[in-house]
């Protein structure tokens, strides 16, 4: 007669992992948020109503959804390749920051003396490289120094901040004008919007801040796949995460691969300065990240630092921003701090409590099988 | 169901009205600035014009605070499909996002305050803050007794230069000897909501024997004229009537009636004379003025009053002119 212990419960299965998980977090995380919601006073099935349907209820919010949805995959794509080398980067948004400098720089250096097809694909390579550069001291300091990248990282935000608001402010800010934002660029430096492009084709929908950025972000998804899984290097930055000794044993370059995964990971947040400055403001603004750096911590976690689960993590993030508006927009008794609060309980079931239910599953699946 | 109900009433109330005044159904919609709603400033008197209206007509007015730039265009676009009219775009970070959406729906009336949009269904206001700026220089020049004035700016903009330099002007014409010790609180955004640095700055210019201060810096000024009560010096508030914040220590505030520009906007919808166009609001239409009320009226000497309405008097009928900062981008004609 065998007793069946907690412990004896095998693994979930991959897909459960991935999709089964986060569903019940994000179950669970509903009904928190409705019986707040309920408590404010509103009928929690109205206002999920509103949400889902600002979301995805026509092309123009599903367009908003996808423009945000773009940003987190950078920003969740670049934990999820630090993550795997055992780093956490929490500078993304600074990298961003950086990355966005590195492309506006470039369309306003050569907006108008190239054309559009060569300016855009090296606007995005200065957005990479800027990026990478942002995240390539925190490494250095990391690998040589042994400086903690969580303390470096969280730092070199605040530098980047300073630095940005010291150049749009006395160097970049267009003549003339109030605002700290540098002159238009020039409609070559422009990454198409999706309706534009849609249009052309036949297809009309609705105008939404959504542009072909979206394009270059599941490609990075699509990479970072190849390179992780299939190449030398990924299994090498891999092994790094799960257990540096063995990998020195192997004979992998901790230094080397330190430096690999942090200018990668930043190289992928420097794309949400592709995404905001090329694709939306045609301009140099500040605080264009927004936080979606920080964010990207949450969407990397929930998607399992996998890249399928950070596009879909990334998904739900955009409509929860995008159907948070809407929902700001309908009901005036909830304000953007109670979407805030809707939104970071979200994060809180799918971030920190995300063993909470795994028990559940895990007996579930093995009584199942 | 609450805005039926809003309408409802609106409709009632018209049928009563039609046969006194002739109106139209309005729907209006503002979209605040990043600041939010409660800043205790700018954003802070939009919304009391709004509540004027609301009050005054039981009209439903659809608000929105905007938590980053990109909803900007976003929300005005909501608003203008939803067809909300007139529209109200609050500050001037909003005029790239106006000026798009303005293009998209010829037949919605837009509002700006504090930038222009050259469109012909957008109604810019600007105001001139150098005028009431003088007025509270000459009121400071008047009240001081080291012949030391202080001025503490927010965010360092073209804006708050303009505030100082009329503030600059008013001192000289009322005491060419006076001397004015100049700080701003930042260079970013967060220079606005800053009360700590604007308590430390303004002690520092106490410390220099400045004994009246002009916070024009938002939410920042509350550090500042905290800072004026605690050391027993005078304070002078900006944008809304401060006065109440501290009796006793507030000299006066710059009043800058944005409440007046979105109430008036409203009002204009409404009654169907809606004009669009560039107006600057300054001392002769009402827009910019001086506090004076029981929380101050102790300070303000019949004498010092005299002198203070002949500069207003003197603003309006133009034999005083006060030179605008951002005319030329210098504080000199």
């Amino acid at each position: 007669m065998t007793v069946r212990r907690r412990t004896a419960l095998g693994p979930l299965p991959a897909w459960a992992e991935i999709v089964v998980l986060p569903l019940v977090n994000i179950a669970l995380a509903f009904v928190v948020v409705g019986v707040i919601v309920a408590i404010i006073g509103i009928d929690p099935f109205h206002a999920l109503r509103l949400l889902v349907l600002g979301a995805i209820g026509s092309s123009e919010s599903i367009g908003y959804t996808l423009y945000y949805a773009t940003n987190f995959m950078f920003t969740g794509l670049a934990v999820a390749v630090a993550f795997h080398a055992g780093l956490f980067n929490i500078g993304g948004e600074g990298q961003a920051y950086i990355g966005g400098l590195g492309c506006g720089l470039a369309v306003l250096a050569l907006g108008d003396v190239v054309p559009g097809w060569f300016l855009v694909p090296l606007a995005i390579a200065a957005a990479a490289l800027f990026g990478a550069g942002w995240a390539a001291v925190p490494a250095w300091l990391q690998a040589w120094r042994g400086s903690h990248i969580v303390i470096t990282t969280i730092m070199f935000n605040f530098i980047a901040s300073a630095l940005m608001v010291y150049l749009m402010v006395n160097v970049l800010i267009a003549p003339g004008s109030m605002t700290p934002a540098s002159r238009a660029f020039a409609a070559s430096g422009w990454i198409p919007s999706m309706h534009d492009v849609l249009r052309a084709a036949g297809i009309p929908i609705a105008a939404s801040a959504l542009n072909l950025s979206i394009v270059l972000a599941l490609l990075c998804c699509f990479a970072v796949w190849v390179f992780l899984w299939h190449t030398p290097g990924g299994y090498a930055l891999r092994t790094m995460g799960h257990s540096p000794e063995a990998a020195v044993y192997a004979g992998t370059n901790l230094k080397r691969t330190t430096m690999v995964a942090m200018c990668f990971s930043g190289a992928l947040a420097g794309f949400v300065g592709v995404n905001e400055l090329m694709g939306v403001h045609h301009r140099i603004v500040l605080d264009f990240p927004a936080g979606y750096g920080f964010a990207g911590i949450a969407v990397a976690l929930m998607g399992r630092n996998h890249p399928l689960g950070v596009m879909l993590a990334a998904l739900l993030f955009g409509a929860l921003q995008q159907g948070g508006t809407e929902l700001a927009f309908e009901i005036p008794s909830i304000t953007r701090e109670m979407v805030v609060v809707i939104q970071g309980l979200i994060i809180l079931f799918s971030g920190a409590l995300v063993h909470l239910p795994r028990p559940w599953l895990q007996y579930l699946f093995a009584s199942r099988y | 169901m609450k805005r039926w109900l809003g309408s409802a009433i609106t409709l009632i109330a018209m049928s009563v009205l039609a046969p006194v005044q002739a109106q139209t159904v309005v729907k209006p919609a503002v979209v605040y600035s990043t600041g939010g709603k409660f800043d205790k400033s700018f954003n802070e008197g939009v919304s009391a014009g709004v509540e004027r209206f609301k009050k005054e007509t039981s009209i439903p007015v659809a608000e929105f605070e905007p938590s980053n730039e990109t909803q900007f265009e976003q929300a005005l676009r909501r608003f203008a499909q939803r067809s909300q009219d007139p529209i109200i775009a609050v500050g001037f970070s909003q005029a790239v996002a106006l000026d798009k959406v303005a293009r998209e729906f010829p037949n919605i009336h837009f509002t700006i305050i504090d930038s222009v949009v050259d469109l012909p269904n957008v109604q810019s206001v600007v105001f001139k803050e150098q005028e009431g700026s003088f007025l509270v220089g000459v009121l400071a020049a008047l009240a001081s007794k080291t012949g030391k004035i202080g001025f503490v700016g927010g965010m360092d903009i073209p804006l708050v230069r303009r505030f100082q330099c009329g503030f600059e002007q008013g001192i000289k014409y009322a005491n060419p000897n006076a001397e004015l010790i100049t700080n701003m609180t930042g260079t970013t955004p967060a220079a606005w909501n800053d009360p700590g640095r604007g308590a430390e700055l303004a002690k520092g210019q106490f410390d220099r024997g400045v004994d009246v201060v002009y916070a024009a810096a938002g939410s920042t000024g509350i550090g500042i004229l905290q800072a004026a009560k605690d050391r027993g010096k005078l304070g002078i508030g900006v944008d809304s009537n401060q006065n109440h914040l501290h009796p006793g220590t507030m000299l006066t505030s710059m009043l800058k009636r944005v409440d007046l520009a979105a109430y008036n906007s409203f009002k204009a919808a409404q009654a169907g004379d809606w004009k669009g166009g560039t107006q600057v609001l300054g001392l002769k239409e009402g827009g910019v003025d001086w506090a004076l009320d029981k929380d101050n009226e102790k300070l303000v000497t019949p004498d010092m009053k005299l002198r203070v309405d002949a500069a207003k008097a003197g603003i309006v009928s133009g034999t005083i002119v006060v030179h605008d900062y951002m005319s030329n981008n210098s504080c000199k004609p």
